[in-house]
This record gives C-alpha cells, structure tokens and sequence, in this order.
C-alpha cells in the first residue's frame, strides 16, 4: 500500500518584527498615501481660508492697534482707537440701536416665521404654492428690497400710507420719524429673510410624529395647547439653534440702513456695522473701524461659541 | 500609474495652478513698474466710460494728441474717477493710477495723510501757471504752500429752479428769489399747486444734509468753523447758523412746502426735479445736465441763479493728484497731461466747437469749459463758449453775472465728519415737528468742536 505522502505545509518563520517606531512610521507613511487625495482637498481649502478669511480676520485685529496709512504705512499707536471709539457719541448709540434692531428682529423675525411654518403645515392642499410664496422674497436682491420698501413708505404716497388712507386709519411718518424707523427696518428685514427660517422651522414640524398630535387630541388638548406641549417642546432644538443664528445674522445689519436711511433720522438707524462703514469708506479710518469691528467680532464670538456648544452637544 | 496616483497628481496639479493664478491675482501691474524704452509710461484715470461714447473718442484722441507732442511719455489711460470707497484698496493694493481725479472734498485729508505727491517743483514752470485762481491752487496746498496738485474745474452752488412750474404758480421765471425771504414766498406758491408738487427740497442723508447746510449757511455770510491760534472751532451756534435751520423749519411744518417726504439724497431731488414736480433746490450748475439726461427734464425748462441772500456760495470741484509713489519723472509727466488736457485753453476752445459741432451742450457754467481760470484767460474761455452756446444760456446769466462778486468759499476741515454731525440736525429739523432749533445747534457744536480738539 502505498502511502500517500500527504505533506502538510511547512510553517514558514515569520520574519522579525521592526521595532515599534518604525512601525508606527510606516503605518504612518501608509495612511498619508491613503489619504493623499484628502489632503490635496484640505489643502486648497485651507489656502483659500487662510487667504480670504483667516487672515482678513488676523490683519483686521492688527489694524485696530494701528493708524492705518497705505502710502506712509502704518503706526502703532496701542489702544488710541478703541479710546476714540468710547469718545465717540455714537458708539452707544450705534450698540443700542444694533440691540433694538436685533431685540425686535427677534420679536418679529422668529415668531412670524414660526407661526407661518405651523400654518404652512397645517395646510393640506397648494402647500408647495405657499411655500414658493413665502420664500420668493428671499429670491430678490437685498438693495432692490431695501428700495421697493423705501417707495412703500414714502409717508405722502406711498403704499402703505395709502392703504391706511383708504381703512381711514392714521398713517405713519414710517422712515422719516425717529421713532419708527428702526421697526420699519425690521419689517423689511423679516420679509425679506423669512422665507429661510419659516422652510427650515417647517421642516423641524415635519420630523414630529403625527401620533403625539393624535394622543394630544385624545387627551382633549385645543389648538394652543397642542402648539405648547407638542410642537415647541419637539422643535425646541432647531428653534434654539436658529435664534442663535439669528442673533448673529441681525446685528450684523447693514443693507437697510444704508441705502434706507442713512443711518437717520437724528441718528436712530445708525447700527455698529454702519458705524464701521463709516469709519473706513467716509472717514478713511481703517484703524477705528477695525477696533470696531473686533469688538463686534467678540460680541459675535461669544454667540457662535453658544451656538456650537449646542449643536456638540446635541450630536453628543 | 494607478488610478489614486493619477487623482492624486491631477488634484496636485489643480492646486499648484490655483495657487499661481492665486499669487498672479496679486501682481502690481500699476505705474510703479519701472519705465522701459525710455519712456515714461504714466497710468491715468478720468476716461470717461465706453457709454459716453462722443466723451471717450475725444479723450483717446487727446492721449495720441499728446503721445505725438511728447514721445518721450507713454499714456495709459484708465476708466473711471475718484471713489472713496476704493481709493485706499488701490493705494494699498498699489493699483493707484499714477495721476488720479480727485474732488475738492478729499485733497485736504489726503495731503495731511501724505497719500499724493508734492508736485512743487515740477508747477513752477508750468504753462498757465498763474492764469488759473488762487483760491483754488490753495485747495490742493497744504500749510506751507506746497502744491499737491491741480484745480482742473469748479463750481460754486447757486438756486437750481423750474421756470415752467414758477409760471405754473403765477410766478416770474425771469425774476429768481434773491432772498430766503423770497425763497420761502416762492416755495409756499409752488407747493400750493398740490398733486404733491414740492416748493424746496433739501437733502438729508448720508453727509449731504450737512454739506447742504454748509452752503446755506455760507449763503447768508456764515461760517461752520473758524480758526484762531492755529486751532479750528466751530462757528455755525450764531444767529445765521439758526436762521438757516429755522427758514428750513418754517417751510417744511409752518408752510408745508417742502414736501412730506425727507431723508432725500442728490438723487431723489433730481428726480423730482426731472419730473417736474419741484421748484427749487441748492445746487451747482453741473445737476442741470444730470436732470436732462438722466431724469427726463427739458434744459430749457430749468435756470440757475445765485445763492439767495448771496453772501458767500460754497466751492467745490475736482482736479487732479499724483501718486505719492511716483518717480520724480513720472510727476514731471503727470504735471504735463494735467496741464496739456485740463488746464490748456488753446485745447478748451476746439474742444468747445467739438462738443458744439456734435450738437452736447455747451453754455452751462460747467465743465467740459472748466471755471478755473482769471483774467483774460477766463474772458477768452467765457467768449468761446458765448459763441458756441447751444443752451438757453440767458437761465444762467444771473448766476454767471454774480460769480465774481460772490466769495467763495472752501469746505471746513474734517468735513466729512462735520457733515455727520450736522446731518443728524438737518433731519431733526426736517422730520421731527416738535424740534428744539437751540438745542440742536448746541448739541452739534459740542460734537464738532469734539472732533477739532481731537485733532
């Protein structure tokens, strides 16, 4: 009987282990490989950040501790701008109307669109139309805004005047009365940037299961009751995270007042954003625009760090 | 090659190109390259835009005029004058022109900032040196008469008015208000032709209600700042400084004939002017043109007569300025097309007979015939112009027939901020019914004088 020769295969030594470092370096060279692609795009990212935004942020806090000369260079003079700026009677007026603005932005730019979103939601039929009308506003160029609405508010015969003519109700000086202006602002502001919020509020409605309505309902909740206990407690999160977005997008106004006003009457529509405007393009001084930018930087800062904070915390 | 490597060289190659074109974004093309072929090359701004077509075919014409007279200078001529809101990018980015448009309004704070030449030496000599006014060379001179550049055309306010709605409202289109008496009388007329026809506007937004009553107060002999011990103050708190915010007061809320509508701008009062739906305004001649062209008035319908009261009227104008880092070669070039294109009265006069021959309007007090020249010179320009008017020139022959005896008078420093501050009065006075005038004018006399101890 021959006996087959069943050869079993030869354990074949393992060759010796590199020392620890040189693994971790190989491994490393690997994963660069892998990742070349990843990099190449971080890359240009990075560049162009670093070109158009880091760096314009860097030069701007430099800016503010300099007086600024393109054709003499500029000199450091410490913290004389930000001394010129507390000098400056418009600097609180500038921050206290920015406030108000941002204030009754809030007022009227979070609930308006939110409301809008649980009507828009609760229509059955021609959704999509109202959603096209709500956000067709947001389609128009800001300036053009600003302007069709100067023309609504023209107290002798503009738009709204006239309609309030025609109701026999009293109408406003709108623009040209320091006690409206800010408010006219903030009417156009919201209509113009409402379309945004109320998609994204609709969407939040949307994400919330129609069974916790139907319990509601079952429990003998009405309408506000629903809208209390279900909806804001369901769209708490996206709610939050749009204010804070909010707060920074409004004090950061500028388009309105500009072409609106002029930051008139008697300085009621001046905000900080204008105040800067007018520093670096009227006065030609970079430097005191600059610290005023910074100090709205860290304003600004402060609310976007709240607002990452929320959103880590939610994805944690 | 694999397909990552490939991808990888692709994405590598994209960035480099991204990079460079990047860093070509960057390059100076501007006048500071150094000059080759031994010629000068001089970039220089103040071709007007391809939509003003008749304008710009002159102006090329102009530069080869020049290029053949001096072959020694390259003319590279650039779209566009004087904005603000970019000459500090330009300056910083190095894309100044070497000679630059300036207004009025600038060349103080650009002379304290060093961002122009000193072209002193390089003017001793120039031809019509002296035939131009002193007044405006001073413009452009700081505290020790050094010249940083040229006058090339002027104006000084006067009362822009409609003659067919003076008509319309039972007035005399010949006779114009010499008075803010008068003003207020005519304005109340106007106005009470309804259908929201407006007697007098004044302007109240961005700087330009100060600016405007600037040249009010300086209409009626006031000043917004005095100097003394080489320190300014400001002047307006006076009775001439109430008066003008009072008249204002009286016709907007006493006889409601300015209009319920404020927080106007250049722009809107044209177009209301253009329209036919206001009387009158302050302002210099060169707005005629702007509501004929582009707001839709007649020219004969529209007359420009001296500043009421007529006791001083506010200058302003615009010249030319040299980039401060310009060779002394270039200056002495740029100093040349100044003079050869703007301050050339062989060349004003057959430019004269070129806008008539094209059937532009020639006979307002304005620019292309620019008002900066005295004595015989000034008599030559004037009777060129007579000769070769196309407009209705007797609407501006009061206003004309006073200028010299009119002072003028130059813009206070630090007038852009001025302007803010008394801005913010004008639109108190012109919006808010209940205004405290006296207050008012307190208030922005501490703020100005603020600004002038701060400087």
């Amino acid at each position: 009987m021959s006996m087959s020769l069943k050869t079993s295969p030869r354990p074949v030594a393992a060759p010796p282990l590199p020392p620890a470092p040189q693994r971790r370096r190989a491994a490393r060279r690997r994963a660069l490989r892998e990742h070349m692609t990843a990099y190449g795009f971080l890359c240009a990212a990075v560049v162009i950040f670093a070109l158009f935004s880091w760096w314009p942020i860097i030069r701007n806090v430099l800016l503010g501790f300099q007086e600024v000369n393109f054709a003499t260079g500029n000199t450091w003079v410490g913290a004389d701008n930000f001394e010129k700026l507390f000098n400056d009677p418009l600097f609180l007026t500038a921050w206290k109307n920015t406030g108000l603005f941002t204030l009754y932005a809030l007022l009227l730019g979070f609930a308006v669109p939110f409301l809008t979103a649980v009507l828009l939601n609760e229509f059955r039929h021609a959704r999509a139309y109202f959603r096209i009308l709500v956000y067709l506003p947001v389609m128009l160029p800001p300036v053009v805004v600003a302007l069709m609405w100067k023309w609504f508010y023209d107290p002798g015969p503009g738009l709204l005047n006239e309609i309030l003519r025609t109701l026999h109700l009293p109408t406003s000086a709108w623009l040209d009365s320091s006690s409206t202006s800010l408010i006219s602002l903030v009417i156009v502001s919201t209509w113009a940037n409402m379309g945004t919020t109320t998609l994204i509020y609709l969407a939040a409605l949307q994400t919330i299961p129609g069974e916790l309505y139907e319990a509601a309902e079952l429990d003998g909740a009405n309408v506000w009751q629903r809208l209390r206990h279900v909806t804001v407690p369901q769209t708490r999160f996206v709610l939050l995270v749009l204010l804070l977005l909010q707060i920074v997008a409004t004090m950061q106004v500028f388009t309105e007042p500009y072409v609106m006003t002029g930051g008139g009457p008697e300085d009621s529509t001046v905000t900080v954003m204008f105040l800067v405007y007018r520093y670096a393009f009227v006065y030609n001084d970079f430097g005191t625009a600059s610290a005023l930018s910074l100090l709205l930087l860290i304003v600004l800062g402060a609310f976007s760090a709240l607002y990452l904070r929320l959103t880590r915390a939610s994805k944690e | 090659m694999s397909f990552t490597r490939r991808r990888t060289l692709a994405l590598a190659t994209a960035t480099v190109l991204s990079l460079v074109s990047l860093s070509a974004c960057g390059t100076s093309s501007d006048g500071s390259e150094s000059d080759s072929g031994g010629k000068v090359k001089l970039d220089v701004n103040g071709q007007p835009p391809k939509t003003q077509a008749f304008e710009r075919t002159l102006f090329d014409k102009h530069v080869k005029q020049f290029e053949k007279a001096n072959p020694d200078i390259d003319i590279v001529p650039h779209e566009g004058f004087m904005d603000p809101k970019t000459f500090n990018a330009k300056l910083a980015g190095g894309k100044l022109e070497d000679v630059f448009y300036v207004y009025f309004t600038d060349t103080r704070s650009l002379i304290e900032k060093k961002q122009a030449a000193d072209i002193t030496d390089a003017v001793k000599d120039m031809p019509h040196r002296d035939d131009i006014q002193d007044p405006l060379m001073k413009i452009f001179q700081d505290d020790e008469g050094r010249q940083y550049g040229l006058p090339t055309s002027n104006y000084s306010m006067g009362l822009v008015y409609n003659r067919a709605l003076f008509e319309k409202a039972g007035l005399d289109p010949d006779k114009a208000p010499k008075t803010w008496a008068d003003v207020r009388k005519a304005a109340k007329k106007i106005a009470a032709l309804g259908d929201n026809t407006v007697g007098y506007a004044d302007f109240s937004k961005n700087n330009q209600g100060g600016w405007h009553y600037t040249a009010e107060l300086y209409s009626r002999g006031g000043k917004i700042a005095t100097q003394s011990g080489g320190k300014w103050k400001a002047a307006f708190n006076t009775p001439e400084g109430k008066a003008t915010f009072q008249d204002l007061y009286d016709m907007r809320w006493k006889d409601n004939s300015m209009g319920s509508k404020q927080l106007l701008q250049v722009e809107d009062v044209q177009r209301m002017m253009g329209s036919g739906k206001l009387g009158m305004y302050v302002s210099a001649a060169d707005n005629i043109t702007v509501i004929a062209k582009q707001f839709g008035g007649k020219y004969e319908d529209y007359a420009l007569a001296p500043v009421p009261d007529a006791k001083g009227t506010l200058l302003g104008g615009e010249g030319y300025m040299i980039n401060p880092k310009a060779s002394p070669e270039k200056i002495k070039a740029g100093v040349k097309w100044i003079q050869w294109r703007y301050l050339n009265p062989e060349l004003i006069e057959k430019n004269v007979a070129d806008y008539a021959k094209a059937k532009l309007p020639v006979g307002i007090p304005m620019p292309m015939v620019p008002d900066v020249f005295e004595g015989s010179v000034r008599e030559q320009v004037e009777q060129v112009k007579k000769e070769n008017a196309n407009m209705p020139t007797g609407n501006y022959q009061a206003f004309m027939d006073s200028a010299p005896e009119v002072p003028g008078v130059i813009e206070p420093p630090r007038a852009q901020e001025v302007y803010a501050i008394l801005d913010s009065a004008m639109q108190s006075v012109l919006t808010k019914k209940d205004t405290d005038i006296d207050a008012l004018l307190d208030d922005a006399e501490k703020k100005v004088n603020a600004i002038y101890s701060g400087s």
